[in-house]
């Protein structure tokens, strides 16, 4: 049975944590993601969850102690945002190579410097190279699911990658909307008890975790991290399928929203999503032909599914809210023409940077998106590909 | 306490063949602290990164019998934190009936420097596990770089004596000390010294003393130090001989002198045998032997008033 709730984004995921009832948490606070740790030690000092808090006196620490954690055979979360995963940087590395199933709930804000609270996808983008499972939500109960579906896919026998669960910070953070729980049981049920096959806390047998590794072997360990990460997405699709079955709600690697027949398109992350829908119906019911793609899923990054999605689409903008400095747009605009380029597609594609360091986006900026859109389907003319959306003169 | 004979046939919990040097005191440090281990009770070690750990778990090779976590630099303290929260959620939930005890080991550089802030987290949490600085007194695995646990003038090579300098201009921090401000259970300082009865004492009783404990070892380089091999239990005796090196312990906050010698030796005699304070000798530079001699009375008076001696 469905509960429904109002609940915040992180109420919403810390709330998953207790129906998951991990075995340790590790965490620092920082906003926007300040708040999961702390719902959890209320649920810690309750007596409603059997889970070892331990408040580490860094984010460095956070995540140390979740590598150890989790090595020594213990289900292990934590939450962060912003330069608190900054500070994890070489522990997010380490807890892959690892290969430690750690669930991470990253409520995204902009990376100092200048320092600035709010939401951009400069954290979790910045991480993308680390090995973990990147997953993406645009609302709350996307937050919520996605979360309760983290451990099935990072602790599967063909995977066994850490997991990091986004969501917009503020935005989806803090704003409290509808949503709709599974029952305490349910989630307990679907995401099982955690049974490692090598741990050091193993009586039988002791174990050795964090080698020297020499050239002779350090490649073919890399290669096994790929590969693993290349299982995930059928990993993802099939714990997708198994959560529908419970929950009624339909997830895959992307959301596609009107794009069948769309002409201009554009590819986006989490909340602004939302927004960019909004824009959609009201520009289809103009009669024009425009769709969008959520990614879901930017690691492993489904390129080929992505490519086929867009194959009929003529001119794109992929939505950035991150700066990469590469002069050439942000993350997802990479990822993305490079997964057009060998799909052999010759579709326009234009890169935006929106919404960084909190700026808002609203209904009429992304209709402003697709207005240049038709500008280039009708002149033919790109122009120019790297862009700013709403910046001041 | 186990009698000397006992301990000394309890089967090594670091095996040979590893590639640590031959007379390292980094070795001699862990293969004793492991050795206050009661034979049926586990152990899970976590180790900083240095010569300890690249030396000793080379893929796909361990030297550890016991269950070991390597995982960077600057986490050891944290990173064991996080085995000790694992080890009781899990034996609370019936997952282990085993006893596992927790051990880090880390040089002076992750200990005193860059693992310092992980530490004091981990000693301030309390939590119930030992953390071990086998303190050489330099980086020595990336080739004897000064550190915070360096003496004052020894040459190393981010503070090499030359034409103008005499090695390291700065005073060496007391970690000991600083991690007695913690108000853990049980802080304690040591080195090799004839039977190892002081070392093994309080790895004892810091591996089995419920909480927090950190042991300081004084475990002496012979490539860094620049003294030949074999002198190793010469170079220790020096060091506790000329109040260098004290041995005390902090227990529940009280100060305890293990040993004062009859003699205070004047500290050329632990400085002369090595080579990094060779630039000291030369003519003319008798006055920086001098000040290094203010120095260790001070601290000797200081620890004396904290002892109530």
């Amino acid at each position: 049975m469905a509960i429904r709730e109002r609940l915040s984004g992180n109420e919403a995921v810390a709330i998953a944590m207790r129906q998951i009832n991990p075995d340790v948490m590790a965490a620092f606070p920082i906003t926007p993601s300040t708040e999961i740790p702390q719902y959890f030690s209320t649920f810690v000092a309750n007596g409603q969850v059997d889970t070892e808090f331990v408040p580490v006196e860094s984010e460095h620490s956070a995540m140390s102690a979740c590598v150890g954690s989790e090595a020594a055979g213990a289900r292990t979360l934590t939450a962060t945002s912003s330069c608190g995963l900054a500070l994890m940087w070489e522990e997010l590395y380490i807890a892959a190579s690892c290969r430690l199933p750690i669930a991470l709930a990253c409520v995204n804000r902009a990376l100092s410097g200048p320092i600035n609270i709010n939401c951009d996808h400069s954290d979790s983008m910045g991480a993308r190279d680390s090995g973990w499972i990147q997953i993406y939500s645009e609302n709350n109960q996307e937050a919520y699911d996605n979360f309760v579906q983290a451990y099935r896919i990072a602790e599967h026998k063909d995977v066994r990658l850490p997991i990091m669960i986004c969501q917009d910070g503020f935005i989806t953070s803090h704003a409290v909307e509808n949503i709709n729980l599974l029952e305490d049981k349910e989630v307990k049920d679907f995401v099982g008890e955690y049974n490692p096959q090598e741990y050091l806390l193993n009586q039988e047998h002791s174990m050795a975790v964090g080698p020297y590794d020499i050239p002779a072997y350090y490649m073919e360990h890399k290669k096994q991290q790929a590969t693993a990460m290349e299982n995930a997405k059928q990993v993802i699709l099939d714990v997708a399928a198994e959560f529908e079955k419970i929950s009624g709600r339909k997830y895959g690697l992307f959301e596609t929203y009107k794009l069948d027949d769309a002409e201009c398109a554009i590819v986006i992350i989490n909340s602004a999503a939302g927004t960019a829908k909004d824009a959609v119906d009201k520009l289809r019911a103009e009669g024009k032909k425009v769709g969008l793609l959520k990614i879901r899923v930017f690691r492993p990054f489904p390129a080929k599914e992505i490519a086929e999605a867009l194959k009929n689409v003529k001119v794109l903008a992929v939505m950035d809210r991150c700066e990469g400095f590469s002069s050439q747009g942000g993350p997802l605009g990479a990822e993305v023409k490079s997964a057009l380029y060998t799909a052999g597609s010759t579709a326009k594609v234009v890169d935006y940077i929106y919404g960084i360091g909190g700026r808002d986006v609203r209904v009429e900026n992304i209709e402003e998106v697709y207005g240049a859109l038709f500008d280039i389907l009708a002149t033919g003319n790109v122009g120019e590909t790297y862009r700013y959306l709403s910046l001041r003169d | 306490m186990a009698n000397f004979k006992e301990i000394m046939s309890r089967p090594e919990r670091l095996t040979g063949g590893h590639r640590m040097c031959a007379g390292c005191g980094g070795t001699i440090a862990v293969r004793n602290v492991l050795k206050a281990l009661k034979p049926e009770d586990k152990a899970v070690i976590a180790n900083a990164t240095g010569c300890l750990e690249v030396s000793t778990f080379m893929y796909p090779y361990t030297a550890w019998t016991d269950s070991y976590i390597h995982n960077a630099f600057e986490n050891a303290g944290a990173t064991l934190s996080g085995v000790e929260a694992a080890y009781n959620v899990m034996k609370r939930k019936g997952k282990i009936d085993d006893t596992f005890k927790f051990i880090a080991f880390g040089g002076d550089g992750g200990t005193y420097d860059i693992g310092f802030q992980s530490l004091s987290g981990a000693m301030e949490r309390n939590h119930d596990l030992v953390y071990v600085c086998y303190d050489n007194g330099a980086y020595m695995n990336t080739g004897i770089q000064r550190s915070s646990a360096t003496p004052m003038y020894a040459d190393t090579t981010t503070t090499p004596a030359g034409k103008v300098s005499e090695g390291k201009t700065q005073n060496r921090k007391d970690l000991a000390e600083i991690i007695a401000s913690h108000h853990i259970p049980y802080v304690a300082q040591t080195t090799f010294l004839g039977n190892f009865n002081d070392l093994h004492r309080k790895a004892e009783k810091a591996i089995y003393t419920k909480g927090a404990a950190y042991l300081n070892i004084m475990a002496p380089c012979p490539r860094g130090w620049r003294y030949p091999t074999e002198n190793i239990m010469e170079m220790c005796k020096l060091g506790v001989e000329t109040c260098y090196w004290p041995l005390f312990e902090v227990i529940d906050g009280k100060w305890v002198l293990n040993y004062k010698p009859k003699n205070k030796l004047p500290i050329e005699d632990f400085l002369k045998g090595q080579g990094r304070f060779k630039h000291l000798f030369k003519k003319g530079n008798e006055h920086y032997i001098e000040e290094i001699q203010k120095d260790v009375d001070k601290r000797w008076e200081q620890l004396l008033k904290f002892c109530e001696e």
